[in-house]
């Protein structure tokens, strides 16, 4: 039960606003202590951690390009298309970005979009052009709010289509480990499958929440 | 076999040049930080490859946290471009100023659907699982080349240019960019010392024998809630389904094995909407996005992740059982 002190070490810095990094670093010493770890598997663990996990960082490759298109212009090109774009408001256009993300995902797609590649160079500064070009001047909540909902709608479609993929990591664990555990043989296409449901769900619940953003935002602004 | 291991050398260079960059604003913390962090990724090809010992790189690893965790890498101000140069350079290149955005996409969409299936002697072209990365790091080199030639007629740049605004950006996103992979090794630490069979323990000791609704309440939240605490459904799935999915959903009330772990899985990922644990999803966008608030996207997400959470529970008990 000791080990557990680490978990509760997480949440206390999470909630108290610590330093991210020394609250993990130190929960992580403290659990692998409690749990009986040596101190030269704890080393070990962060070098194989780290090195195991480099992809989650590999989005920065993709920064020097981006940086340079910023530098030229392509946020305020973006929110100048958008707006001889007169149909798509921040909520349509989120919903639709949304649908190709989900879209792209199910079909194993999922490096095609993403934060560093099209959410902060294309989808953020349409988003905002939206609604400058709908609401007028935005105030400082309601520009949080919009890239607050634009962050949002890439990672939902993302998580809520991955799963419909067959070789998708979640469904490959989830094969494996029933498979090599409980003796079963589990059809990748029925978990595949049974995965559309929820799709549905996180579909039309979040479309309803972006496209409602447009009247929040234009309630907030009126005042 | 081409893997992805030329990617992190690249990633590992930039990082590098990065450090020289703020070595020549003599902030000493922040290349230290930089420079680490560059060594770190080039050292970790040999780790992966077993050829060399992980221990010296998680020293690293702990030198670079706590270097960023006490304060050492302070955010710099680097001269941005002003709104009106941007404005005049949008004028004049106007929509030419997508095609190397949409670059990044396109190439790696060729990666994934035409070149991740080329054989060349009977191996793959590209390394197992490797062909997103590979096309994502493609797409950014040939982005930064044909935005090069796009703005030069705009502006005379040096080929410095995409590294000095590349710099600008990282440093904007600072020590955030370790926090993933810090949550990794907590992860990895987490499973060492035994925290999921005990969190297992103690939700099996929680459920009321006898319902199928509260067992199948306890599995879909349980899997969010450890979701939340670990930051990946991926850590949650094996503990929630040998303490609960496994024993009384499959075997006592003779669920369906496919539908029940597959929405438990999902009922995980409602969890992965709602944690700072989850950095690389909810986290980076925020910092990538310049917000003031790191947690906004976490406040746009929890609203959508409750009701979705509640769609898995009705799913699973209507067509499950």
């Amino acid at each position: 039960m000791l080990v557990l002190l680490g978990v509760a070490l997480v949440v206390v810095g999470f909630a108290l606003r610590l330093n991210p990094l020394l609250v993990v670093t130190a929960s992580g010493i403290v659990t692998a202590v409690l749990g009986g770890v040596t101190p030269s598997q704890i080393l070990d663990a962060f070098g194989n951690g780290f090195a195991g996990s480099r992809s989650v960082t590999i989005y920065v490759v993709t920064l020097p390009a981006i940086g340079l298109l910023d530098r030229f212009g392509l946020q305020q090109q973006a929110t100048r298309l958008i707006g001889k774009l007169r149909v798509l408001t921040t909520g349509r256009l989120l919903a639709t970005y949304l649908l190709i993300r989900q879209g792209t995902a199910a079909l194993g797609l999922t490096g095609i979009c993403g934060p560093a590649q099209t959410l902060r160079p294309l989808i953020a500064p349409m988003a905002l052009g939206a609604a400058t070009r709908r609401h007028g001047e935005l105030s400082d909540p309601a520009i949080e709010r919009v890239k607050a909902y634009s962050a949002s709608a890439d990672t939902v479609g993302l998580f809520f289509g991955e799963d419909i993929f067959l070789a998708v990591g979640s469904i490959l664990l989830i094969t494996g480990f029933v498979d090599t555990t409980y003796h079963l043989k589990l059809d990748a296409l029925q978990i595949a499958l049974w995965a559309i449901p929820t799709a549905v769900c996180a579909l039309v619940i979040h479309s309803a929440r972006l496209l409602w953003l447009d009247r929040r935002l234009a309630k907030e602004l009126a005042r | 076999m081409i893997d992805a291991e030329w990617l992190y050398w690249l990633c590992g260079l930039f990082f590098l040049a990065n450090a020289v960059l703020c070595g020549r604003e003599r902030r000493y913390g922040a290349v230290a930080f930089w420079a680490l962090l560059g060594l770190s990724f080039c050292y970790s090809t040999f780790v992966v490859a077993k050829t060399a010992a992980a221990w010296p790189l998680g020293l690293a690893v702990l030198v670079i946290a706590g270097l960023a965790g006490f304060g050492a890498v302070r955010k710099a101000e680097l001269p941005a471009p002003t709104e009106a140069e941007q404005e005049s350079s949008a004028a004049k290149l106007g929509n030419r100023l997508f095609v190397p955005a949409l670059m990044i996409p396109l190439v790696a969409l060729v990666f994934a659907t035409m070149l991740a299936s080329i054989t060349v002697g009977g191996k793959p072209l590209l390394a197992a699982g490797t062909a997103t990365l590979t096309g994502l790091g493609a797409g950014a080199l040939i982005a930064v080349a044909v935005g090069l030639v796009l703005v030069r007629p705009a502006q005379p740049v040096g080929l410095g240019a995409p590294l000095r605004e590349g710099s600008r950006l990282l440093q904007s996103i600072g020590w955030v960019v370790l926090l993933p992979q810090m949550l990794a090794v907590l992860g990895l630490l987490f499973d060492k010392s035994g925290v999921g069979k005990q969190v297992g323990t103690v939700l099996s000791g929680l459920l009321p024998g006898g319902s199928l609704l509260a067992a199948v309440v306890v599995y879909c939240v349980g899997m969010a809630l450890f979701t939340v605490v670990m930051g990946n459904a991926f850590a949650a799935f094996p503990v929630m389904t040998a303490a609960v999915g496994w024993p009384v959903l499959i075997q006592q009330f003779h669920g369906n094995p496919a539908l029940v772990f597959a929405v438990g899985m999902l009922a995980g990922f409602c969890g992965t909407l709602c944690t700072p644990m989850a950095a690389n999803f909810n986290i980076v966008p925020a910092v990538l996005l310049e917000m003031k608030d790191r947690y906004g996207p976490i406040k746009a997400q929890l609203p959508t992740a409750i009701p979705l959470l509640a769609c898995n529970i009705a799913i699973m008990y209507w067509l499950g059982f």
